[in-house]
């Protein structure tokens, strides 16, 4: 296509993983619907079932979707204009992904700078501080809340910090990986690839074990243990998703690395996956900064 | 997969449909295409169902409130109608209905062969149907639909909940998931897909806003993810943000909504700026007035609309500063809207003025948003918002700047653009009526609500004090009339589809754009190949 005056723009036929990719997303959204609100009734209903199934069928909708990606883009039927679609669309994607973060630390803070301190009687809400809960004492960590939850707060020297450096430590290791696949050698890519991965998932192990301590009878560290338990398990606990399904993403990678494919010109695939680890290893710093340490 | 064949045909005129890469028969060709004429079609109508079905909603709204007394529905049902009635009416209606303006137009005024992500582009779609079918069923359910309000502040929706929060709360997480996808769509169109030689300040404004459109989506749409996420753990798992006894705060939530509901509302007018800009230089035969600072205005208020969110809640006891900040930030924004509305009479002074149907909702438009712009002015002081917070007050203005504003740009543009879309010119005579009946009662059903509001009369009641009574009458009539008159509107378009008069290329003469270049219908692909600089050139909106 380079002795053309355009390149041409590659526009699929028809596929029809879009509508079993929305079948999949309305299992997974009706079937979680039914399987909360039976929880919090306390029956037992098809919710759950639904759900997994519904996961079932998005892996599976992935897994065909991406192939006949992978197959059109082994077949050389994408141009650089494909590549810089597919690019802008993984950086907006990951865009998006900060401010559904923002959300979370946008609570996080308000519930810090504001709500706490006025419940305790800051601002001109002395009187909300002594009419409503005149023992409530504001401080942060919120270990005693307003209707006298008491709970502990996770410190961020241990695993917290271990976890640090060890997603950090990724971070630069999946940076090697990617200049290795640049100067295709291929031999240290898989190897930088491989510990980045080994890292990623020895955070996850780190992760479950922290929660595990947290919710043990000494720490008594609950989702439901007010406002620090709230924000520490929802920020904690979306990051560890975003980690797994980064992890996923590059142990993906990795195997499409053993079968050879990217090319130093070619591999938007392993750079999004890439981009994706930066983007939770960012988040975590902050998370580490605003949850852990102060 | 079974075709895998590249267009490289050069000319689109000749295009032909029985090729390989054209259309599927039957319900496959809706199920499976990458064609974003026909996503854009699947939009349209979508949300055209959408607007009856809220419509239909607020017909019993107006039934029951046709005279005081509780006649038709009982208040919990009552709640449960204004409810899904706003959240229909804004996320299946007016939202989808734009984008299946962006999905038609964008590529064609780019020059582009398609939208850049084809297959993603048809999930986004895919998936509205369902979030709609588990919003909607929810009526159907034990627990009975939404009853919070569209804006389902906490504690409504926690602790009070009738328990269709989960349902909500999943309705809405997978629409969100439809609009971002939808969004990264455009963005990467419009940065990626547009023909050589067209530079940003060449691309049509209708363009422009759409692109600025996105970005806010982009932006916003995790925000509301966020929330809504928050409600369903405060509900079903024992969190506290929004309750005080834990820790947390109430107006926090109003807080993190408004932070995506502000946006919201410039997400549903922005485009329709958009689409007036297109039509009153068409019409006037002129170029649009003062294109360059037509985009800066538009930028500064997605801009603004940031940080102008809490002027929601004036009356949720902020710190004095805050009220005062976010007053202040509010009416700056008239500034920008002020420009845009002097460009659009600019546009049209010394024009050769012409009426078709499609012009007289662009007029009816400027008019009546501004009236929309000027209550909203009032609401944006803080103390004044004291005495008109949560009145019919706040109802007609958001009313006058949805209904007489964005919707009226959307048929506007239905008009506009019908003859390509179809091949067909529309019915001239019934199109009038669809505009006079609905500018006439669309007055009558909202601007009485002005008055209603400063009197005291409260949003989201069944019932009302008897001084209220003539007023709501008439309101009531005004809404059945308008009802009515939109089946005018679908009659317009089936007998468009159907036949009528031959449409040329270019029905309008005073229209500029390359969709102009193109065949009407359009070809099934239009732009496999860049158009030519000339055209590009030909339908550059600046002055010269």
């Amino acid at each position: 296509m380079t002795n053309k005056e355009y390149e041409s723009y590659y526009v699929p036929s028809q596929s029809h993983w879009p509508i079993v990719g929305a079948v999949a997303l309305f299992m997974i959204a009706f079937g979680a619907a039914n399987y909360v609100t039976d929880l919090s009734k306390e029956q037992s209903g098809y919710g759950g079932y639904l759900l997994l199934a519904g996961i079932a069928l998005v892996v599976y909708m992935l897994v065909g979707w991406f192939s006949d990606v992978i197959k059109e883009s082994l077949s050389g039927k994408y141009s650089h204009q494909m590549d810089n679609s597919f690019r802008q669309g993984m950086s907006w994607f990951i865009f998006s992904e900060v401010m559904f973060f923002a959300a979370f630390f946008g609570a996080l803070l308000y519930l810090r700078v504001f709500s706490v301190p006025w419940l305790g009687g800051a601002g001109n809400n002395v009187s909300t501080g002594a009419v409503l809960w005149p023992d409530f004492v504001a401080q942060w960590p919120l270990l005693t809340t307003p209707d006298g939850t008491t709970t502990t707060s996770m410190g961020w020297f241990g695993l917290p910090l271990i976890n640090t450096v060890l997603l950090l430590t990724s971070s630069i290791t999946a940076h090697f990986a990617h200049s290795a696949l640049i100067k295709n050698d291929r031999k240290p890519l898989k190897i930088w690839l491989g510990i980045t991965i080994i890292l990623g998932v020895s955070f996850m192990c780190l992760q479950v074990l922290e929660y595990a301590h947290g919710y043990s009878e000494e720490m008594r560290l609950f989702l439901d243990s007010g406002v620090y338990g709230n924000t520490f398990y929802l920020l904690t606990g979306f990051h560890g998703m975003h980690v797994t399904l980064g992890c996923i993403m590059l142990i993906v990678m990795w195997f499409r690395i053993l079968k050879g494919h990217f090319t130093p010109e070619n591999h938007f695939a392993f750079q999004a996956a890439n981009w994706y680890w930066h983007f939770v290893d960012v988040v975590w710093v902050m998370l580490f900064v605003f949850v852990y340490i102060l | 997969m079974t075709t895998d064949v590249i267009e490289q045909d050069s000319h689109d005129e000749h295009h032909d449909d029985s090729h390989e890469h054209g259309k599927m028969n039957g319900i496959k060709r809706w199920l499976y295409t990458t064609n974003h004429k026909d996503i854009g079609t699947l939009y349209l109508w979508f949300a055209f169902i959408m607007f009856l079905t809220g419509g239909a909603l607020a017909m019993v709204i107006r039934a029951e409130l046709f005279q005081p007394g509780l006649q038709l529905v009982e208040p919990d049902f009552f709640n449960q109608l204004t409810t899904v009635h706003g959240l229909v009416m804004v996320f299946g209606a007016i939202m989808p209905a734009f984008t299946g303006f962006a999905n038609w137009m964008l590529p064609m005024m780019l020059g582009a062969p398609d939208m850049a992500l084809p297959r993603m582009n048809n999930w986004s779609f895919w998936i509205l149907p369902f979030a709609f079918a588990i919003l909607l069923g929810s009526f159907f359910m034990e627990s009975g639909a939404p009853n919070f309000g569209w804006t389902f502040y906490a504690p409504l929706s926690t602790t009070y909940s009738n328990g269709s929060t989960a349902f909500f709360v999943f309705a809405v997480h997978i629409m969100g998931i439809s609009s971002i996808m939808g969004a990264i769509n455009i963005v990467v169109t419009i940065m990626n897909m547009r023909a050589p030689g067209m530079t940003y300040m060449k691309m049509p404004l209708f363009v422009w806003t759409f692109f600025i459109t996105a970005y806010l989506l982009i932006a916003v749409m995790p925000v509301l993810a966020g929330v809504v996420t928050m409600l369903l753990t405060d509900t079903y798992f024992g969190t506290s943000f929004f309750d005080a006894a834990g820790g947390g705060d109430p107006v926090l939530f109003q807080h993190l909504f408004w932070f995506f509901g502000h946006p919201e509302v410039y997400i549903m007018i922005l485009p329709a700026f958009g689409i007036v800009s297109t039509i009153i230089p068409a019409f006037s035969r002129k170029r649009l007035f003062g294109y360059s600072s037509m985009v800066y205005a538009t930028s500064s208020i997605a801009l603004l609309s940031f940080i102008v969110w809490a002027h929601h809640m004036f009356t949720t006891g902020m710190p004095l500063f805050g009220e005062l900040f976010f007053m202040y930030c509010t009416m700056l924004i008239a500034v920008p809207t002020g420009v845009k509305v002097f460009n659009w009479v600019a546009t049209m002074w010394r024009g050769s003025l012409t009426f078709e149907t499609p012009m007289l909702f662009s007029i009816a438009f400027v008019i009546l948003f501004t009236i929309g712009g000027f209550s909203g002015l009032m609401l944006a002081m803080t103390p004044v918002d004291f005495q008109y917070h949560d009145t019919y007050f706040v109802v007609a203005h958001f009313h006058y700047v949805l209904v007489t504003g964005s919707l009226f740009s959307i048929y506007a543009g239905a008009y506009f653009w019908l003859p390509k879309w179809t091949g067909h010119m529309y019915n001239d005579s019934l199109s009038k009526w669809h505009f006079w009946c609905s500018l006439i009662s669309v007055n009558l059903l909202f601007f009485p609500m002005h008055f209603l509001g400063l009197a005291g009369m409260p949003r989201r009641i069944p019932d009302y004090a008897l001084q209220f009574a003539d007023f709501n009458k008439w309101v009531s009539i005004g809404g059945f009339a308008f009802g009515l008159s939109q089946l005018i509107f679908l009659a317009v378009v089936i007998k468009c589809i159907r036949g009528g008069e031959k449409a040329p290329a270019k029905p309008w003469d005073g229209a500029i754009g390359l969709e102009w270049t193109v065949a009407s219908p359009a070809p099934y692909h239009t732009f496999s190949t860049p158009p030519p600089q000339r055209d590009i050139d030909n339908a550059d909106q600046h002055e010269h």
